[in-house]
């Protein structure tokens, strides 16, 4: 075999920024093999040991995606990849196979700097009703229309349009809903977490303000033409009139998922 | 023919994986969605052949689509087990610790119990016994309906049933963990908790309700296949499937 040079390190190039988060931090123990040292550490593994700890790395892919909590590196490695991290880039490598393979599930990195990982759904949606109707989870009814209103207004808005919009659909921020719980911890916490959405505060802002942006995971999994045309049958209103969206929507650099990936 | 795993596959597998579990009406439906959808085509007397196609390529992994029968209806479904844990550490991201202490227990007062099922009152008394956080009274009737609504218990009338899902997804952890208890029917030699049991004390033989009304169909006197002592219950009928897959 060559021995080519570290050429899969690109990625753990990192710009420590001014506030370096406590994730970064427990990342760095970790540092991304070399081509050489997964050769020879394979060379020491059975195949059959590799198998295993890539059925291992994929368990725990589908657990997380069963909460659609994205996958961090530094977990995966503490706890599952643990003594054979000398063959990480192989074990992903294998991992991702699998799940494009056999599970039709594209593993993607969607954060580089923390090097976070999720699944997204490579197959198309398909017409007419499948006979065995999924379980829905009422709570993407809600990021729904979250995410409809953020891309409505051009890619970000304030919280309180948001807790505005959500109250004319009598969902109250202030109260507990039956359905689903904590709204405003759903919204702020559980969607930020599985990164659909991003929270931030208003700098400068007396009271605090925040403001929502759509999330690495909504930008690869959530398709905005689709949005468009939901949002053209709500008001009755050709998608097309909303001339930026529509563009965006449509343009091809943005890279839109064909699919809306619910799975 | 082609082992192969193809688009239609892997949407079957999918839909398994949100759903754990699908009769055999629904799995051959949705066979030929699948085809459908990827402009394969499909064979409906094929479905064995289809899922032995995923089996093969999910078993490096420790996950398999198991057949299982219903102890309530005999018939077949199809879950999607993983095998790597058939611990309930399957449900762990689901389920808190307690909350699975109380589902253990639910399963110790089933499996203990003569006809497989546990009331509502025995389960909520069994709560009191609990060593991680006790859950309040409340709480583990939320718990008992989510355990429903998620497929690992069925409820009727306040008695509570293991899941066909359950059983087909905990057997060997059932096995394993209740070998002095746990009973087989004589028939299909699954484990069996709702069943007739021979009245005959040396004999005592277990028959789900269901291999039941197949054994016996069509006989006049029934008589216990394993001690040849007269089969003293009411046989129940067939249940044909229903033309309509369930919802």
């Amino acid at each position: 075999m060559t021995q080519r040079k570290r050429t899969s390190n690109t990625q753990s190039k990192k710009t420590p920024g001014p506030a370096a988060t406590q994730e970064e931090d427990d990342d760095q123990t970790f540092t991304q093999p070399s081509t050489t040292q997964v050769q020879r550490g394979l060379e020491k593994l059975t195949p059959a040991q590799v198998d295993q700890k890539t059925a291992e790395v994929v368990q725990f892919f589908l657990v997380k995606d069963q909460k659609k909590i994205p996958v961090r590196r530094a977990d995966l490695v503490k706890h599952v990849v643990k003594e054979y991290r000398n063959i990480y880039p192989e074990i992903m490598k294998r991992a991702a196979r699998i799940f494009d393979q056999v599970f039709g599930l594209k593993m993607i990195e969607i954060d580089a700097k923390n090097h976070m990982y999720i699944l997204i759904n490579k197959l198309e949606t398909v017409e007419g009703a499948s006979p065995i109707t999924n379980p829905t989870n009422p709570k993407m009814g809600l990021l729904f229309v979250i995410l409809s209103v953020i891309f409505m207004k051009g890619g970000v808005v304030g919280e309180n349009l948001v807790w505005k919009t959500l109250k004319n659909l009598k969902v109250d921020v202030g109260e507990k809903h039956e359905e689903f719980g904590d709204v405003k911890k759903v919204v702020t916490d559980e969607f930020v977490r599985q990164r659909y959405l991003e929270y931030t505060r208003i700098p400068h802002t007396e009271p605090i303000e925040h403001e929502f942006h759509w999330g690495q995971r909504a930008e690869v999994e959530v398709s905005k033409s689709k949005i468009l045309v939901f949002m053209g049958e709500l008001h009755e209103q050709d998608p097309q009139s909303w001339s930026l969206q529509y563009q965006e929507a449509h343009s091809s650099s943005s890279a839109q998922p064909s699919t809306s990936s619910q799975r | 023919m082609s082992r192969q795993m193809g688009d239609s596959h892997r949407r079957f597998l999918q839909t398994m994986m949100a759903n754990g579990i699908v009769d055999e009406q629904g799995a051959r439906k949705l066979i030929a969605h699948c085809c459908e959808a990827s402009n394969t085509q499909h064979n409906p007397d094929k479905l064995d052949d289809f899922i032995e196609t995923i089996n093969l390529k999910l078993q490096p992994m420790f996950m398999q689509i198991t057949k299982g029968m219903s102890e309530d209806s005999g018939h077949q479904f199809y879950a999607l087990v993983n095998m790597a844990e058939t611990d309930v550490t399957r449900m762990s991201s689901d389920y808190a610790d307690n909350e699975l202490e109380l589902f253990r227990k639910t399963m110790d007062l089933i499996v203990c119990s003569e006809k497989g099922n546990a009331s509502s009152t025995d389960i909520l008394n069994s709560a009191d016994t609990m060593t991680t956080k006790k859950l309040k009274k409340s709480e583990t009737e939320h718990l008992l309906n989510r355990l429903v609504h998620d497929k690992w218990l069925n409820e009727k009338r306040g008695e509570y049933t293991l899941s066909t899902r359950c059983i087909i997804e905990m057997e060997p952890y059932i096995r394993t963990m209740y070998q002095d208890q746990v009973k087989v029917c004589h028939i299909c030699r699954n484990i069996a908790f709702q069943c007739q049991i021979c009245e005959n004390p040396t004999c005592g033989i277990k028959i789900h309700n269901p291999c039941v009304a197949r054994y016996y169909k069509g006989r006049a006197e029934p008589r216990c296949p394993a001690c040849d002592d007269f089969w003293p219950h009411e046989i129940p009928e067939v249940r044909r499937p229903k033309s309509q897959s369930r919802k």
